[in-house]
């Protein structure tokens, strides 16, 4: 896919992580043990053989900037091309939403060599290869192609984009603010055109101050040619905490994890230097994913710990989250929990939520 | 400009013969060791911490994987526009194609590589062994003492003096006398093969060495006591701290377990001195809903769905259901069965233990399984 353009689009992110996105973007949240969501997305582009991909930040960016860094973890510090962090600008302007921010980098993609570009939230994820869909795209001849899935109960904690699809693969609607349509396809989010449609769509609204993506694809959607591309595998949309907290407790299905993490394509993040974890006389851990750096002393259930987490002696750790370098005090117990990173426990606390309502603990709090 | 004070020149060519099947493919200072290092992970992580950015990497035992492994040494943050890591393999010259002939013989083939940074000073380490040390602490008393040698020594137990060099010292500490394994030692201050030279010294000395026809070309054998007689101010640095040479499988076996220890007396979680190492791209470990880990070490990789008490286990290693794994060390992707009994034992890289194996047992040696095993 040499001649593909990859777009991480994080103008327009849809829904709220609350406490977690506080202080980062959603394409940042940390996410099952050691990644962040837009490793998956970035980690998709980089396996299907994209070579260059821009990041267009809207804002609380810098969690992503220090994560992403020159790109090396994903093979994209590349002397010619690889990866792009693109900032937004603070100028006033009248032209609002996500496609202000391609505006603002239009140079961007005037210069790119691609014909094509792929354009995709960051909070998705799946391990996807893109290559059948930018041929399929090829094959129709299409003018956009939108990755989509069929609804099922997997989905429902998550707000998707429903997507209307005729018997010929055309996409007939897509949903959005003012029109709720019914069907049973859903959106991912990923979207393939030639680039001069974009710089088009870019034209076109800074014009009439029309300026989302998604719009300008809805406004056309009769004039274009636009059709779905139908993925199957794990895929989830985290785009709140219950979705957060549901699709976090899926990874420790054997069948997911395998799915996302144990395809000849990896997922790509950030590595770090930490020492195994360590486990104590004490300590009893089953179903779990235990980051590097861990000290463990108590005992966990069915949660996933982040890098670098301490539990103490006593504490009961059970169907929780707990991010980097938190720490459990003795003879504490977190049941039902989403714990940032950087939060103390202190002994003897106890931190309840419920099954379909996880508490949330926010960065560098103490309890 | 830096002014390269000190340059290491690092050891890493050694066969580690005792450590059997472990080192058939590759040299001692790539056996793995702690879940996720390679022994000499230790010494280039001691040079990082240190301040010491330029290394001169010596390798000639089975160079491939070491090679691959240090790369341009980005994983000790050693990648660096002036100076950084550099691998010094023998090479072909006029002459002919000449084998690194004893520690000495690399060091003195390499001085052009020495020379080119003008420094005051040489660091000569090995990759061979296990420690965290500060370099820049030895450097301060060479200086200090004016020394034109220093040697790092360590005090092991009497009865073990025999297998070391061995140190006799003046209360100035200056270095009177050296013995290479002594029968009857009087002293049990041994040497960690850790040596500052003054560049200078080092060259005059090798360049010697180099000539004397009956020399095996050895820092401890041949060079240090040519430099005794020849009355260089030699001094001897106390260290205090874990040293440990896992020469062989039941050291490497106790080294890995002293790690499991409530008060390990190596702390790899220790955030003053990291120890670096290449970090594979790995998903998270995976603890099964029917398994048990108690007093151990697991990487990221590894997926434990059995029991696993007092062991190390590397990355990509799978433990499967039933499974029973005590006292052992388990070496990068090792695909362990279901039913599986493991005691006392290093699994080495690559193995595939079938379902029902017994390997070991609680009295017995520490034994080592190096690849595939046929039917139990």
């Amino acid at each position: 896919m040499y001649d593909v353009m990859g777009v991480i689009n994080l103008g327009e992110e849809h829904g709220s992580l609350e406490e977690l996105t506080y202080y980062r973007n959603q394409a940042s949240v940390p996410f099952a043990g050691k990644y962040r969501l837009i490793d998956f997305t970035l980690s998709n582009m980089v396996n299907s053989g994209i070579q260059d991909i821009a990041i267009l930040a809207k804002n609380k960016y810098r969690s992503i900037m220090d994560h992403l860094g020159t790109g090396k973890e994903w093979d994209l510090d590349r002397r010619r091309g690889g990866l792009f962090i693109l900032p937004p600008s603070f100028h006033h302007s009248n032209v609002k939403g996500d496609l202000q921010f391609f505006h603002q980098h239009l140079e961007f993609f005037i210069r790119g060599h691609q014909q094509y570009v792929l354009i995709s939230a960051g909070h998705i994820i799946a391990n996807v290869d893109y290559r059948p869909a930018f041929h399929f795209h090829k094959q129709m001849n299409a003018d956009i192609t939108v990755i989509y899935q069929d609804l099922d109960n997997n989905k429902e904690l998550s707000n998707w984009r429903k997507i209307a699809i005729d018997d010929n693969g055309r996409v007939r609607a897509l949903e959005n603010k003012i029109q709720t349509i019914h069907s049973d396809k859903v959106s991912m989010e990923i979207f393939i055109m030639e680039k001069a449609l974009l710089l088009e769509m870019i034209d076109t609204c800074t014009q009439d101050g029309e300026c989302h993506v998604i719009n300008s694809i809805i406004k056309n959607i009769e004039k274009l040619h636009i059709y779905g591309y139908s993925y199957q595998g794990y895929t989830a949309n985290i785009d709140s905490i219950k979705s957060y907290y549901k699709h976090s407790m899926d990874m420790l299905s054997p069948t997911i994890w395998q799915d996302l993490f144990y395809q000849p394509r990896l997922i790509y993040t950030k590595a770090k230097n930490d020492p195994p974890a360590r486990y104590l006389a004490d300590s009893n851990v089953t179903h779990a994913f235990i980051g590097n750096g861990c000290k463990i002393e108590g005992k966990v259930e069915n949660s996933i710990l982040f890098r670098g987490v301490k539990i103490h002696k006593g504490a009961y750790i059970k169907d929780s989250i707990i991010m980097q370098n938190s720490e459990i005090g003795e003879n504490a117990v977190i049941e039902h929990a989403i714990l940032d990173k950087r939060t103390v426990i202190t002994s003897g606390k106890h931190v309840i939520g419920e099954p379909d309502q996880p508490f949330v603990v926010s960065k560098r709090m103490r309890i | 400009m830096p002014s390269y004070d000190c340059v290491a020149m690092l050891l890493a060519g050694g066969e580690g013969k005792r450590l059997g099947a472990l080192t058939k493919h590759i040299a001692k200072p790539a056996v793995y060791f702690g879940g996720k290092y390679r022994i000499i992970d230790f010494t280039l992580s001691n040079c990082a911490n240190s301040g010491i950015d330029t290394v001169g990497v010596l390798t000639q035992y089975q160079p491939l994987r070491l090679n691959t492994y240090i790369g341009i040494g980005n994983s000790w943050d050693l990648d660096r526009k002036n100076g950084g890591v550099t691998i010094l393999p023998p090479y072909v010259e006029k002459n002919g194609l000449r084998w690194y002939s004893g520690t000495a013989n690399a060091v003195y083939q390499n001085l052009n590589f020495l020379e080119q940074y003008q420094s005051k000073y040489v660091l000569v380490v090995s990759g061979d062994h296990i420690y965290k040390m500060n370099y820049t602490h030895m450097l301060k008393q060479h200086i200090a003492n004016n020394a034109e040698v220093t040697i790092s020594v360590i005090e092991v137990p009497w009865e073990e003096t025999g297998r070391f060099g061995i140190m006799n010292i003046d209360q100035e500490n200056r270095i009177i006398e050296f013995e290479e394994k002594p029968k009857h030692a009087r002293s049990n201050l041994a040497s960690m093969g850790i040596y500052i030279f003054n560049t200078d010294i080092l060259k005059l000395y090798l360049e010697k060495d180099e000539h004397d026809t009956l020399s095996v070309h050895d820092f401890g054998k041949n060079v240090i006591p040519a430099m005794l007689e020849g009355e260089i101010n030699m001094y001897a640095y106390h260290f205090n701290d874990y040293w440990k040479d896992v020469g062989t499988i039941k050291s490497l076996w106790e080294a890995n377990m002293e790690l499991l220890k409530d008060q390990p007396s190596l702390d790899l979680h220790e955030y003053n001195w990291p120890i670096y190492s290449v970090n594979p791209n790995q998903p998270p470990p995976y603890i099964g809903p029917r398994a048990v880990v108690k007093q151990s070490l697991i990487n990221e990789g590894s997926i434990v769905l059995g029991e696993v008490e007092r062991s190390v286990i590397f990355y990509g290693a799978h433990i499967g259901e039933g499974s029973v794994i005590k006292d052992s060390v388990i070496m990068p992707n090792v695909k362990i069965g279901n039913g599986v009994r493991i005691n006392k034992a290093i699994i080495s890289e690559e193995a595939i233990i079938p379902d029902g194996c017994n390997i070991g047992n609680e009295e017995g040696e520490i034994i080592l399984i190096e690849e595939e095993m046929g039917n139990c």
